[in-house]
């Protein structure tokens, strides 16, 4: 039996739904899992990690890891990956995830997939499917036998199942290091608001919405639907919204499992950005529009009459 | 002082993308290739720090296959870049190979006093090879950099990170530092750079004189396009009907309300 280490991230003092999907799969596996949590409210986050079947947690429970700084935190996992002996490193392609892993990879000589779709745990051999060329082709890839695995997976990919365990804490204290980098501040961005990359729904704006003064009705739906705004790059470019909002290619990539894009044409660099959505609704007054192609349904209309309809009738069914 | 840039020569996002026939590589007979767009604004930031330090010089180094990587540089070294170096690899390295061919070149050719990236690249969609190369050189690193500034002994930079929060970072010494969209906004390579970027110097090594060895901790095991899907379900009425249907296709067929 492999043993897999699944490092997780928490927002707001539980543990996020990224990591809940990367402990269940773990589980799944019928291989041992242990976990790891990071900085002061890591001791309360490794009992909800017992929930979704972690036998063990690494419990790094120092303020100093509240703040992601990438030496101080490459040098904890190195160790800690070493430490646990494991064979399978499971992590979301977060902010920090991928600005950590690769370094982590390098100073261990293991490999990494970063941005995984789809995985596959056999034993203590892992496949994983990821997008590449913006999202026009997926790459199966496998590792170097005896390799270590890290595996880098991009939220809401995969079900959460609970198998509630009461995990054994394991305290640790990693070594200290010679920091050259120093987090002097964090501006905070919106509020409350899930980021783009891990919504279960996004609501876009395109050109089609004439002024950024109408996105207030994007608003307006996404609030019905629990839902992120996101928008394409012609209004970020038109300064109509901040970049932080945009999906596509120089943007980002989002896989949420319902996507609304109201007046996006659809641009390639923009469906490389969304590409990776379950459902995708389309609303644009251009029949032809390319968004169209990608979309699962499609209403060819005025957005200014479809979407106040639209949000009445979702607050209708969501709401009642 | 020297400013090094790392670049990436990748097909242009509307090339139409085919498997060939190993199964495992694109068919890149009909490929246009361009620089890597996050690549863009990592040559406009050294370029106009170059600019503002002088003295200082630009090298853009880029690792790929001779017959074609070296356009990426003349481009580079049209934008301003000084000198351009060449390591001629094979197609589909992985990162790390790619990681120790930069940071041996680096090491020889520097001192570096920043190494500008991109934040990744639109082709193997790894972004890993700036965070690898900052452990080969054992120095800091920071991604997803939509501002900097340098002083004597360090940079200061801001990371974009989720919910459009970011995160200003200080790093001593020598950095690299992987840029995003908003750093800067990228020229265009004039008509005279692009005829002074013919003389100006392009170095061309490769990774047996650099003493790298492939590296297959990962590999592909099989290139894929996405399924065909079934055309859109056009909805028809007036937009309140419209709506309406919408929204019970969404909960009764599609299932994800």
């Amino acid at each position: 039996m492999a043993k897999i280490l699944v490092f997780t991230e928490s927002q707001n003092g539980s543990l996020k739904r990224s990591s809940q999907e990367l402990l269940s799969v773990a589980k799944k596996s019928g291989n041992s899992v242990s976990a790891v949590a990071f900085g002061s409210g890591a001791n309360q986050l490794a009992a909800e990690m017992g929930k979704f079947g972690a036998a063990e947690v690494y419990v790094v429970q120092e303020a100093s890891f509240d703040i992601y700084n990438p030496e101080l935190f490459a040098n904890a996992a190195a160790e800690l990956i070493q430490k646990s002996g494991a064979t399978i490193v499971l992590a979301s392609a977060s902010s920090l995830g991928r600005d950590l892993f690769p370094r982590v990879a390098a100073r261990l000589d293991a490999g990494i997939v970063s941005d995984a779709t789809e995985i596959q745990i056999q034993g203590d051999s892992v496949t994983t499917k990821k997008p590449v060329y913006s999202g026009k082709a997926f790459a199966k890839m496998g590792f170097a036998a005896g390799a270590i695995q890290i595996v880098l997976m991009r939220a809401n990919q995969l079900p959460i199942s609970e198998s509630p365990s009461t995990p054994t804490l394991i305290p640790h204290s990693p070594g200290k290091t010679d920091l050259h980098t120093l987090i002097k501040e964090v501006v905070k961005g919106a509020v409350g608001k899930l980021d783009l990359t891990e919504a279960n729904i996004i609501v876009s704006g395109g050109r089609g919405l004439k002024e950024a003064a109408n996105f207030k009705m994007l608003e307006d739906l996404a609030q019905v639907l629990g839902a992120t705004v996101g928008a394409s790059r012609a209004v970020v470019d038109a300064g109509w919204v901040s970049h932080g909002m945009q999906v596509g290619q120089t943007g980002k990539t989002v896989a949420p499992s319902l996507y609304i894009a109201v007046g996006i044409s659809g641009a390639i660099q923009h469906l490389a950005g969304m590409s990776g959505s379950k459902v995708v609704v389309a609303i644009n007054s251009d029949p032809n529009a390319p968004i169209f192609q990608k979309a699962t349904y499609g209403i060819v209309g005025d957005a200014f009459d479809v979407v106040p309809k639209l949000t009445e009738e979702f607050k209708k069914v969501l709401h009642s | 002082m020297k400013f090094f840039v790392c670049i990436k020569q990748v097909p242009d996002t509307e090339t139409k993308i085919k498997v060939a026939s190993d199964g495992v590589s694109i068919d890149s007979s009909a490929v246009k290739w361009v620089m890597n767009p996050y690549d863009e604004y990592a040559v406009e930031e050294a370029v106009k720090l170059r600019d503002a330090n002088p003295g200082s010089q630009v090298h853009v180094i880029t690792v790929g296959p001779k017959k074609r990587a070296g356009e990426v540089l003349r481009t580079a070294l049209a934008m301003g870049a000084d000198e351009g170096l060449l390591i001629d690899a094979p197609e589909n390295l992985d990162p790390w190979t790619t990681a120790q061919a930069l940071a041996k070149a680096i090491a020889a050719e520097g001192p570096a006093q920043v190494i500008f990236t991109g934040k990744l690249a639109i082709d193997d969609n790894a972004s890993s090879v700036s965070q690898m190369l900052a452990e080969s050189l054992k120095i800091p690193h920071t991604t997803v950099v939509s501002k900097f500034s340098m002083t004597a002994e360090s940079v200061q930079v801001e990371r974009d990170v989720e919910g459009g929060a970011k995160e200003v970072v200080q790093m001593q010494g020598s950095s690299v530092v992987a840029a995003n969209k908003g750093l800067n906004m990228p020229r265009y390579a004039s008509l005279p750079g692009i005829m002074k970027a013919k003389k100006k110097v392009l170095k061309e090594l490769d990774l047996g004189g650099l003493g790298v060895t492939l590296s297959t901790k990962t590999k592909i095991l099989s290139l894929e396009l996405p399924a065909e899907k079934a055309p859109a379900k056009i909805l028809s009425g007036d937009s309140a009907a419209q709506a309406h249907q919408l929204v019970q296709l969404l909960r009764d067929e599609a299932k994800v309300l």
